[in-house]
């Protein structure tokens, strides 16, 4: 079953909250990991492994780098899936 | 007719008798290291939990470490040299083809002629080396087994590298292996993945500078960083997000697999000791497996650093000399590194 983008960024909020202690709500589309929500390669290679068991899909290690705000992974995810 | 053939009479167990270690003499702090790599000291703490790292003096050889350890682990086993039927040495910083460390480990403890041989898997290389002396005493092959980790990783890095120089350590573990009435070394779940030999890797081939000797071009390796592409010594490199990510994707799974393959669940774990990686490894497969709040959780890395195969019996060690752990004290022991070579046992401490 294909997640919608907006229960992708919901769920991607989650996955911050709980690998970071910041509040859901905090995490939009428009953030960026690295500058606005503080969150290392580490941490964000974490985000990245649980996302993937989460919504059932691959990002590739290559593409992480390229994921610079939250709306990003959005997307990426959303194609991902389909 | 067909011949069927005699076997040892089986043993219903091994248990590890003892455990020993020995670190490189100097302690280097962050500061120490940071120049070549242009990093800090807080940088290195945020992202690996590391302080310093031990390594080696430089009349310290890869088998005075070896040495110091076994005959640490043998001292605390009541086990004499003479008495071991086989010497197992993890190791990927032996940098002699043939012949094995371990043959001369065992000729300098006083164990010739002992069986003796070494195993290339990496960070993995302790657990695969118990699980082969597990193996070898309840095959009834062999009745006592040394298993040393030892690495010189200051031999195998670059101080210019940015990607794993500055985590690693030099040192060596030892335990000593023996029969059990009962088993106190649980069943080993183990693998490899190499479509990921790429993720921690040496810059050349030794092939390179064969070639290069006898007048053939060495080949071209585009993946090289350009510092290192000239015909230097080879070095250690890593894919450090690459590896990172692997670890806490897979290693939880194989923790519960070891577990349950020995009857236990992850409550009855009493002393988790995962490779000494990076601090921050060890602190997200804490999160994922579901141990007791109260587990004790080998730290070594802090002050000794990433010293691979080494690094489960030092930290072992250390938690059982300093009493955080205790004899008798369930420990979950994983190993994963190049290759992603890994491997996992639960094991009774000594
Ligand atoms: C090696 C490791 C500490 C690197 O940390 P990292 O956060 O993944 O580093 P990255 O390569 O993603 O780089 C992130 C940033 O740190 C910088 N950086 C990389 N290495 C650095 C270093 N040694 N010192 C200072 N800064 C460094 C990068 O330039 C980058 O900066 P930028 O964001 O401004 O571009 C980390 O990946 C790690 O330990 N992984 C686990 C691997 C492991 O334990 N292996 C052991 C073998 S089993």
């Amino acid at each position: 079953m294909a997640h919608s983008e907006s229960e992708i960024l919901e769920g991607l909020a989650e996955i911050v909250n709980e690998e970071t202690g910041l509040p859901t709500d905090a995490v939009t589309a428009d953030k960026s990991f690295t500058d606005d929500l503080d969150i290392d390669s580490l941490t964000m290679m974490t985000v990245v492994s649980v996302a993937e068991e989460k919504f059932g899909v691959t990002i590739p290690d290559e593409d992480v780098k390229n994921l610079t705000t939250v709306g990003d992974a959005v997307s990426f995810i959303a194609q991902a899936q389909a | 007719m067909t011949t069927t053939l005699r076997l040892n009479e089986p043993i219903p167990g091994s248990r590890i008798i003892a455990v020993g270690g020995s670190r490189g003499e100097n302690l280097v702090p962050n500061d120490d290291i940071v120049g070549p790599i242009n990093s800090s000291d807080e940088w290195i703490t945020q992202r690996t939990g590391i302080k310093t790292r031990a390594r080696a003096d430089e009349g310290t050889t890869i088998l005075d470490l070896a040495a110091r350890a076994a005959e640490d682990a043998l001292a605390r086993s009541g086990v004499s040299a003479a008495d071991l039927d086989a010497v197992i040495v993890a190791t990927v910083t032996h940098f002699e083809q043939t012949p094995a460390l371990a043959t001369l480990l065992t000729e300098r403890l006083g164990a010739t002629p002992a069986a003796a041989f070494d195993i290339s898997a990496a960070c993995a290389g302790y657990c695969y080396g118990i699980a082969q002396a597990d193996a070898l005493v309840r095959a009834g092959t062999a009745e006592h087994v040394l298993v040393v980790g030892v690495e010189r990783m200051s031999d195998f890095i670059d101080p210019t590298d940015r990607t794993i120089s500055f985590l690693l350590g030099d040192g060596a573990g030892a335990a000593v292996v023996g029969r059990s009435d009962t088993p106190k070394i649980g069943p080993t779940v183990w693998g490899s993945d190499g479509s990921l030999a790429g993720a921690i890797y040496q810059t050349r081939p030794w092939l390179d500078y064969r070639r290069e000797e006898l007048g053939e071009p060495a080949p071209e390796r585009a993946e090289l960083a350009e510092e290192v592409s000239q015909m230097v010594s080879p070095t250690l490199r890593q894919q450090g997000p690459t590896v990172f990510k692997w670890v806490i994707t897979n290693i939880p799974k194989l923790a519960r697999r070891t577990i349950e393959a020995a009857g236990l669940t992850p409550q009855d774990i009493d002393v988790f000791v995962p490779h000494q990686a990076n601090m921050r490894i060890t602190d997200q497969l804490l999160k994922t497996m579901g141990l007791r709040d109260d587990v004790v959780v080998g730290r070594d890395i802090a002050d000794t650093g990433n010293t691979s195969a080494a690094s489960i019996p030092l930290a072992t060690e250390r938690l059982l000399r300093e009493g955080a752990a205790k004899s008798g004290d369930v420990a979950l022991q994983i190993g994963f590194g190049a290759g992603m070579a890994f491997a996992g046992q639960v094991v009774i401490l000594p």
